[in-house]
């Protein structure tokens, strides 16, 4: 097999004196939909924000296409082709659309940003009808589309989602967990997918680990997970 | 007021004049029931007896204005707008032509009546822009943009003409070409600080410091290394942007008031330090005999030095005080309008766009690659760049600097400036520096009573327009000439 895109070994993190990672190991391969799911507090957002440089990880390693990338700052990480859709989709509300995918091609090439944009309008036709809207007027499902096709923007190899679906209509989350499922098909975009909603993310991924209390207390393939009935009563009851 | 309207509405099926007509009636008995006493018996000192005397006019026409204030006011919640416009413009032209006994009465009728008016316009326009935002689908929002755009745009270069034809005019002697040499100073600071708090929103309340920097600068150049203006304006102007990033450097990675209160520091630092530092600055003396602006060259002088040609001799014109100040109107125009148009380009550049994305979300632009402190640094030190020119031309113009002129005042005068014009908005911010400086002018008259009146309106623009004159912010990116896009994606 070959080396993973995105390793990250006993990775450890803390806010003051609360440690919110105790050591969580994550490969991460090229094309591949990875999803971590886990309860609130799991510490799901703070591994992603911690492999991103803030909070600064306390040990451990984030080796990212063979080059480590533990501690560096997070404006310097997202240049190196690893972009990310922040949790709460963290738009900009007064510009507009085409600003908003303008701000996430800062890091590339200004020649082909006519080309990136006639991607994300295909990708997302409703962005195309608001381009000339303010961020703050779309709707919640719009701005999550806008968050993707911003980070998508700067043309990377590795995608990172913080909880796509997060406030959002039933619809809309399977309308935008199709979409990513076809940046991955099409593009072969490698995802890593944060997700509270653990029945959709383990439906779209390829592989998952599930994160308590710090720590990874399962992995396997979307399929066992959801097999699994440790993983069906903590994670999946409510019925779907 | 609007519980007001409800109770009134169903009580009253009187027609709405004759309803304002009660309102305005019953708010002056009230008026009288209260002035009667405390206005209108006054305690006189008759030769050691205390009389007391009676002030029947003062006390009528009080309740004269409150009954006609309160008659606008209430057409005005009745949707009669115009007439409530009349009642307002009848106050005001009574205010001034009137021989009103009492100086406060006059000043009372001229406000009533200028908030009448104001606040009949701020209704009306509220009430447009509801209907506008009830009935505003994509495709008119884009032609109420375009719309929008054209007018800015429209009212950018009439006031651009206009500053350009002001020294022509014959009423402009030289207190005229004072107050707009001045207007233009602050209009140039405030865009400056426009690019600090209106873009990259950071909170400097020590802006005056680089003007400082930028005008000690050059009185020391020009004084003592014999430096012209323009060979000095480029020094004060990079001296001021390392300051401005000397400052910016530690201070950057704080937030909002933190960063408030150490820039406010910074500020009272340069000035005490200029207090203090007698050998350098003169201290409180400040510096005398700066060498004035000459016309490249040529001074403005009635009489030329040895072997020097002035100014009206080479064109051959007679000598007027007012030449000098004409020109330095023009050069503070000139330089105003490069900061103006130096911002207009950069927003829509890289570094510009990053910073107001800066000032809409710090954590989604570190995610989008962009380093906050170096776009930070760069918009603090623009900004201190631009009021260390500003602060060159103050000096030659003044041809005295002391530190009396950089107090926190200047740098309050010039934030004022800048939020009442709505953060951002460079039409704004030119409206909101006439209206703060040559109001300020206009009311001198009124003496104690100015800083009243100053004091007023800024509340009432709070009240009103709580996010600034012109609060709109342009899209630096708009795609046109794509509407059949819009129109397949609205079909669809």
């Amino acid at each position: 097999m070959t080396a993973p895109m995105l390793k990250i070994e006993g990775l450890r993190a803390s806010y003051g004196a609360i440690e919110a990672l105790k050591g969580v190991d994550v490969e991460i391969h090229e094309g591949e939909i990875v999803t971590l799911i886990g309860a609130n507090g799991a510490g799901k957002s703070t591994l992603l924000m911690s492999m991103c440089g803030k909070p600064k990880p306390s040990a451990g390693r984030v080796i990212f296409e063979g080059r480590d990338i533990t501690g560096m700052t997070t404006h310097h990480i997202m240049r190196l082709g690893i972009a990310q859709s922040p949790e709460g989709r963290r738009i900009f509300p007064r510009m507009t659309v085409l600003e908003n995918l303008r701000m996430g091609a800062v890091v590339t090439d200004p020649a082909h940003f006519d080309q990136d944009l006639e991607r994300a309008f295909t990708m997302f036709p409703r962005l195309k009808e608001r381009q000339n809207q303010r961020g703050g007027t779309l709707s919640g499902g719009e701005q999550q589309m806008l968050a993707i096709a911003r980070a998508l923007m700067s043309r990377p190899r590795l995608l990172l989602l913080d909880e796509p679906s997060l406030g959002l209509a039933p619809i809309i989350v399977r309308q935008i967990f199709q979409v990513i499922r076809e940046i991955n098909a099409e593009q072969g975009m490698t995802v890593f997918l944060v997700e509270q909603n653990a029945f959709h993310a383990l439906k779209l991924a390829h592989r998952a680990y599930v994160l308590a209390g710090g720590k990874v207390q399962m992995s396997g393939t979307s399929a066992e997970l959801l097999g699994n009935e440790e993983v069906r009563a903590a994670y999946l009851e409510g019925g779907h | 007021m609007a519980v007001a309207n409800s109770v009134v509405a169903p009580a009253a099926p009187l027609p709405p004049v004759l309803a304002a007509l009660k309102d305005a009636v019953l708010v002056a008995l009230v008026a009288m029931a209260l002035t009667g006493p405390i206005v209108g018996l006054q305690t006189v000192d008759a030769g050691g007896r205390l009389t007391v005397d009676m002030r029947f006019t003062e006390v009528a026409l009080g309740i004269v204005i409150v009954f006609f204030g309160r008659f606008g006011l209430a057409l005005g919640e009745r949707g009669l707008a115009l007439p409530a416009y009349g009642v307002g413009a009848l106050l005001m032209v009574a205010g001034f032509l009137l021989p009103w006994p009492a100086e406060l009465l006059k000043v009372l009728a001229v406000a009533a009546g200028i908030a009448l008016v104001v606040r009949g316009i701020a209704g009306q326009l509220k009430e447009r822009r509801t209907q506008a935002v009830l009935r505003a689908p994509d495709e008119e929002d884009a032609k109420a943009e375009r719309l929008r755009r054209l007018v800015t745009r429209g009212l950018g270069f009439a006031m651009l003409a206009a500053a350009v034809l002001l020294p022509m005019m014959p009423f402009a002697n030289s207190y005229i070409m004072d107050t707009a040499i001045r207007v233009m100073t602050y209009m140039m600071l405030a865009w400056g600080l426009n690019i600090v708090v209106g873009l990259a929103g950071l909170l400097d309340l020590g802006y005056v410091a680089f003007y400082a920097v930028g005008a000690y600068t050059y009185s020391i150049l020009s004084k003592d290394f014999g430096f012209g203006f323009w060979g000095a304006l480029p020094i004060a102007g990079a001296l001021a942007a390392s300051f401005g990033i000397l400052l910016g450097f530690p201070v950057l990675r704080l937030r909002g008031d933190y960063l408030a209160i150490v820039t406010l520091g910074f500020g009272e630092i340069i000035r005490i330090v200029l207090l203090n530092w007698t050998s350098f600055s003169g201290g409180p003396n400040g510096i005398g005999s700066i060498p004035r602006l000459t016309f490249f060259g040529y001074p403005f002088a009635r009489r030329a030095p040895e072997g020097e040609v002035t100014f009206h001799q080479l064109f051959g014109l007679d000598f007027s005080p007012l030449h000098r100040a004409v020109f330095f109107f023009y050069l503070i125009l000139v330089l105003a309008l490069v900061v103006n148009f130096f911002t207009i380009r950069i927003r829509r550049l890289p570094v510009g766009r990053a910073w107001e994305a800066l000032r809409e979300d710090e954590i989604a632009c570190r995610a989008l690659g962009i380093n906050p402190t170096n776009t930070k640094l760069t918009a603090f030190a623009i900004g201190a760049m631009f009021a260390g020119f500003a602060g060159s031309f103050f000096a030659t113009t003044q041809s005295f600097v002391s530190p009396e002129s950089f107090t926190f005042l200047e740098s309050a005068m010039i934030l004022a400036i800048v939020v009442l014009g709505g953060m951002g908005s460079q039409l704004g911010v030119a409206l909101a520096a006439i209206l703060i400086i040559g109001l300020t002018e206009a009311f001198r008259g009124l003496a104690e009573y100015r800083m009243l009146v100053f004091g007023l309106g800024m509340v009432m623009i709070m009240v009103w327009r709580p996010r600034g004159l012109l609060a709109h912010r342009d899209p630096t990116v708009l795609l046109h000439g794509r509407k059949s896009v819009l129109k397949k994606g609205a079909a669809a």
